[in-house]
């Protein structure tokens, strides 16, 4: 269901003919010819609404020229339009005066001053003084329209900018326009905060300093910026931004637009944890493990921490020596670290994912989509973890096309989501049977499977819950593959650059460029000298050797198995068995402080390489601040260990790395350095081919739940107490203690109230959590958020489940 | 809590089934919480936005463009004068003055014993008959200061039933069953009016 091409039609503009959509609005027309036209309201991502009239310009359609709003009037053919007319200058002019009848002018003191569109604007087009002399509104200066956003309504110009984003973009309309009249104003309901994901959207598209972000107030004046273009890695969405520093530390990201991915938006997770690259917290030396105390870690210098992870993994011998993590690396430093593990250690026990997605082998084969394809599908099938909270911006883009009729959004898994609002159809099954639920809507007469079956289909696949083990999801994707052969995927995996880290070769039986061990290029065998016979361990692979003792020593590459891997337990006593941990990292997380040797890494911003989202799309990231302390490139650190281990990684710079990724990595064959470093990078260079053959297993249907248990469900939220959400000072509060929601009847039948405390006991523990009663959560189920501040569902899953039951018991 | 009362939540739910988009009952509901009430409280805005599927900052920007729905208890008896033009040539200005000192309150103030409330208001549309106010939305022309004084004394004193500001008409119309909308989705409109296609909103 592809947008028709609209018929091009010739208006004149200044004299000047130029071609023009059907249909457009003529400041978009305007806009591609070069021509500017002054603006308040008008916004190229969110429908017209002529709210400010800074854009009239004189329009003749064969009636004589007069003055029209150019953000509301579509182009017609053989229309005349003078943006520079007296008439025009005359309008511009008034209008200003107008604007600013209320406004305070205190540029000096307002964070806008200096890239203020008013401020501008009114030194271009006003008219230089005012005739006014009455006496401003005033209001009380910037109240908190939530833990994010401050709002000053005496600066603003009611151009419906943050309103209409929130209620058409955003699809949270907590803020509006109330006391329409001489009093119009902004607000929220009272004490309904504006407590949208994507809040901080609406502080970037104001046109004014009415709207500030807490976390950049008063911290910089944009002429003291220095600005770089990048891309967002806090999810593998990709989203461009502009990462802008002052004085070598991060103040702010904005959205930059490109049409492929977010369309210019960030969520707020995405846009304000830059606070935790600066945070004092960071591992800024080497630790190791004290021998005197052993509950220690003191500080050492690079050259002996080296030596002694280097001797941990000599030691160990290539089949005792485990990586676990990379989804937070660069592609570069994946390649690098994919290398040392396959060339130099001589093991294949890698792996970027920790139990929570999907096997690479799998993502790596099965037909691709873009997100732009989802845009466009006759349907999208949602079948995965709640995207509203895991890949906030894709969610955006759905929403967007689903609400405009471009396509259809169809969800299936056991309870409500973020997609709810907007799909055509939310399928609703037991945990762990989404592959029997699709079966069975396509086996019926329902119009839908009619609709799956004939139109355009692409998947967004991910894993519907923690705690349930990757096979449902796998038996889906086999009835998929076998019902509805056209359909192509979308995978949902979350994490940073999980996507690139796969495509190195961090996964097992993976290598570089997207091809199966057992088939290496030449290029590859002749670069690295041969590479590790077998397929080897995944990430629970490894942490159960280790647990049993078959595994000496555990890498974690910016991986923390203690909060992230699904079975915590597992990870305790894999991290405790293990002889050696060698932990690669910002920040001391829970794994890492469980250590003996902790290696400090740059962070996002200290770095540059490419990354790669979701859809294989690789986009550049660019250095703007230098890293604190002694850390360093994870590229280096392999370099440094390879070298410590008597070999020569052969790689000397980011861009050395991709000219060599180019050349062994058969997927990326063609995208060379200078691509990369082009212009071209900005949309990203979509990178699709593959040699992995698809492989799934047969659908298999999970374990009947006993009559005493409830189902567990898990997902992620978007403030959880991710690492760089914990260390950003705006965002921390923002997660929420974890309760456990259950159906209010199902609390009845154990005689349990909504908010009291319960024992939850599954086969992995027993602990205290607090139950709330929601009726939208499936009967016969429960839902735990996953990693939230104080504890969360990964104490409960047994990761070798398919899936996992629990039970409740009063205290 | 709820607000509204299960006479008045029977009766919502009616008002809702007679559109086919809930949320276009977002006006004849804020009514119904007025007339119940005398205004409408946070507490009502909050029910109606979820009768209606909306958020409560919607119904706040609503209800708030809208003057004669009040946000904060009103007197028995509201007194609107006009202050526009006419009105303002032919003296309004002195007539407020005048009505304030006369009931001790500012514009937009109510007197403490719940009687009246003083507004100031644009134009009634009656600008031949200038000044003018009017007395719960019904005029009295041409009025001097003592015949305003002497309008305070008549309504002060008087007893007249006077329903909860906010009740627009003591008959309350029904309509049958058979005759109701109720929410559709837009795509089983067989014969949809234009607005309900475009895009944008929520499905
Ligand atoms: S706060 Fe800013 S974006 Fe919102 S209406 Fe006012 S000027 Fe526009
Ligand atoms: S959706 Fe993901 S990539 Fe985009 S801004 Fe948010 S965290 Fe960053
Ligand atoms: S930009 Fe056209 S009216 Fe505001
Ligand atoms: S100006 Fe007062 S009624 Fe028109």
């Amino acid at each position: 269901m592809s947008e028709p091409t609209p018929s091009e039609i010739t208006v004149t503009i200044n004299g000047t003919q130029v071609e023009a959509l059907a249909g457009e609005m003529l400041i978009a027309a305007a806009d591609r010819a070069g021509v500017h036209i002054p603006r308040f309201c008008y916004h190229e991502r969110m429908s017209p609404v002529g709210m400010c009239r800074m854009c009239l310009v004189d329009i003749d359609t064969g009636r004589g020229p007069m003055l029209q709003p150019s953000c509301m009037v579509p182009v017609s053919d053989g229309m005349s339009v003078d943006t520079e007319s007296e008439d025009t200058k005359r309008a511009q002019e008034g209008i200003l005066e107008f604007l600013l009848v209320n406004h305070p002018l205190d540029c000096p003191v307002c964070d806008k001053g200096g890239e203020c569109p008013l401020q501008d604007q009114t030194m271009a087009y006003g008219p230089g003084e005012s005739r006014f002399v009455e006496e401003k509104r005033h209001y009380e200066k910037p109240i908190p329209i939530s833990d994010l956003v401050h709002l000053d309504r005496e600066r603003c110009i009611l151009c419906d900018r943050c309103t209409r984003f929130a209620d058409e973009v955003a699809g949270d309309p907590l803020i509006h326009f109330t006391e329409r009249g001489n009093a119009t104003q902004v607000l929220t309901f009272p004490d309904e905060p504006f407590s949208s994901y994507f809040s901080g959207n609406t502080v970037q598209i104001c046109p004014v300093g009415a709207l500030t972000a807490a976390p950049y107030r008063f911290k910089a004046r944009p002429w003291d910026l220095e600005q770089v273009e990048s891309t967002c890695t806090t999810c593998s969405m990709g989203c461009r931004v502009a990462v802008q520093s002052s004085r070598n530390e991060l103040v702010r990201y904005l959205g930059v637009d490109v049409e492929s991915v977010n369309h210019g938006w960030l969520c707020d997770k995405g846009r304000f944890n830059f606070e935790s690259v600066n945070s004092e917290q960071r591992l800024t030396t080497p630790l190791i493990r004290d021998t005197n105390d052993q509950r220690q870690l003191l500080g050492i210098d690079w050259g002996s921490a080296l030596a002694v992870a280097a001797e941990a993994i000599q030691q160990a011998g290539p089949e005792r020596v485990g990586i676990i993590g990379g989804s937070r690396l660069t592609n570069e430093d994946a390649y690098a670290w994919s290398k040392f593990a396959g060339a130099v250690v001589g093991t294949d026990n890698v792996d970027a994912q920790l139990g929570d997605g999907l096997p690479a082998e799998v993502v790596l084969a099965l037909p691709p989509a873009t997100i732009a394809d989802a845009c466009s599908a006759d349907t999208v099938l949602v079948v995965g973890p709640d995207i509203k909270e895991e890949l906030a911006i894709l969610h955006l883009r759905l929403r967007g096309a689903a609400n405009k009729g471009r396509t259809n959004v169809v969800e299936i898994g056991p309870n409500p989501t973020g997609c709810e609002p907007y799909a055509q159809r939310s399928i609703r099954c037991a945990p762990g049977e989404t592959a029997k639920a699709l079966s069975e809507l396509l086996a019926s007469d329902d119009p839908l499977a009619r609709q799956l079956g004939e139109g355009t289909v692409v998947v967004v696949f991910g894993r519907a819950s923690m705690a349930e083990s990757a096979d449902p999801a796998l038996s889906l994707a086999a009835v998929i593959r076998t019902e509805l052969p056209h359909a192509t995927f979308l995978p949902a995996l979350r994490r940073g650059n999980v996507r690139g880290a796969l495509d190195m070769g961090l996964a097992p039986g993976i290598l570089p460029g997207r091809t199966d061990i057992q088939q290496p290029s030449q290029a590859l065998l002749q670069t690295w000298g041969g590479v590790p016979a077998a397929k080897g361990l995944d990430t629970t692979g490894m942490l159960h050797a280790a647990a049993s003792g078959e595994l000496d020593t555990l890498i974690l590459l910016g991986a923390d198995p203690l909060s992230d891997f699904p079975d915590h337990n597992l990870a305790a006593e894999a991290i405790q068995k293990a002889k050696t941990v060698i932990a690669i990292d910002n920040f001391v997380t829970d794994s890492v402080a469980q250590a003996d040797v902790a290696l400090p890494a740059t962070a996002y911003g200290e770095q540059g390489g490419t990354t790669t989202n979701i859809e294989g799309r690789v986009s550049r990231l660019t250095q703007k601040i230098t890293p604190p302390g002694s850390a360093r490139d994870d590229w280096m650190i392999a370099t440094e260990l390879a070298w410590r281990l008597g070999s020569d990684l052969g790689l000397s710079s980011k861009q050395d790395i991709w000219r060599e990724i180019e050349r062994v990595a058969p997927s990326h064959a063609g995208v060379t350095l200078e691509r990369v470093e082009s212009s071209e990078a900005h949309e990203g260079i979509l990178v699709q081919e593959t040699s992995i053959e698809l492989n799934l297993p047969s659908p298999e249907t999970p374990p009947v739940a006993d009559g005493y248990g409830l189902r567990l469900v898990s997902g992620r939220k978007l403030w959880d107490a991710a690492t760089a959400t914990v260390h950003s000072p705006s965002l921390q509060a923002l997660a929420q203690a974890p309760a456990l929601k259950v159906h209010p009847n199902d609390l009845q039948r154990l005689g349990i109230l909504s908010g009291d405390d319960v024992r939850v006991i599954s086969t992995r523990s027993t602990e205290t959590v607090t139950v709330i009663a929601d009726e939208n959560i499936r009967r016969g189920t429960a839902m735990l958020p996953f990693n939230q501040p104080g504890g969360g569902a990964n104490r409960f899953i047994d990761a070798d489940a398919a899936v996992n039951d629990i039970r409740i018991e009063t205290l | 809590m709820k607000f509204f009362t299960d006479e008045n939540s029977e009766l919502a739910q009616e008002i809702i089934e007679r559109y086919p988009k809930s949320r276009s009952a977002m006006i004849p509901l804020l009514h119904l919480a007025q007339e119940q009430e005398g205004w409408i409280t946070d507490e009502a805005m909050a029910e109606i936005a979820e009768l209606v599927g909306t958020t409560s900052a919607e119904v706040l920007g609503t209800c708030s463009f809208y003057e004669m729905f009040k946000r904060k208890p009103v007197g028995k008896y509201v007194i609107n004068i006009c202050t526009t033009m006419s009105c303002a040539l032919m003296g309004a200005g002195d007539l407020m003055k005048h009505a304030e000192s006369r009931l001790g309150v500012k514009s937009g103030g109510s007197t403490s014993d719940g009687m009246f409330t003083l507004e100031g208001a644009e134009c009634q549309a009656a600008c031949t008959e200038a000044p003018c106010l009017q007395v719960n939305y019904r005029h009295q022309y041409r009025v001097t200061a003592d015949q305003f004084d002497q309008l305070i004394e008549e309504l002060a004193s008087s007893d007249h039933d006077v329903p909860r500001h906010g009740v627009l008409s003591r008959i309350r119309q029904h309509i049958p069953e058979d005759r109701f909308v109720r929410p559709t989705p837009p795509d089983e409109v067989v014969s949809a009016p234009i607005w309900m296609v475009t895009d944008g909103g929520e499905k």
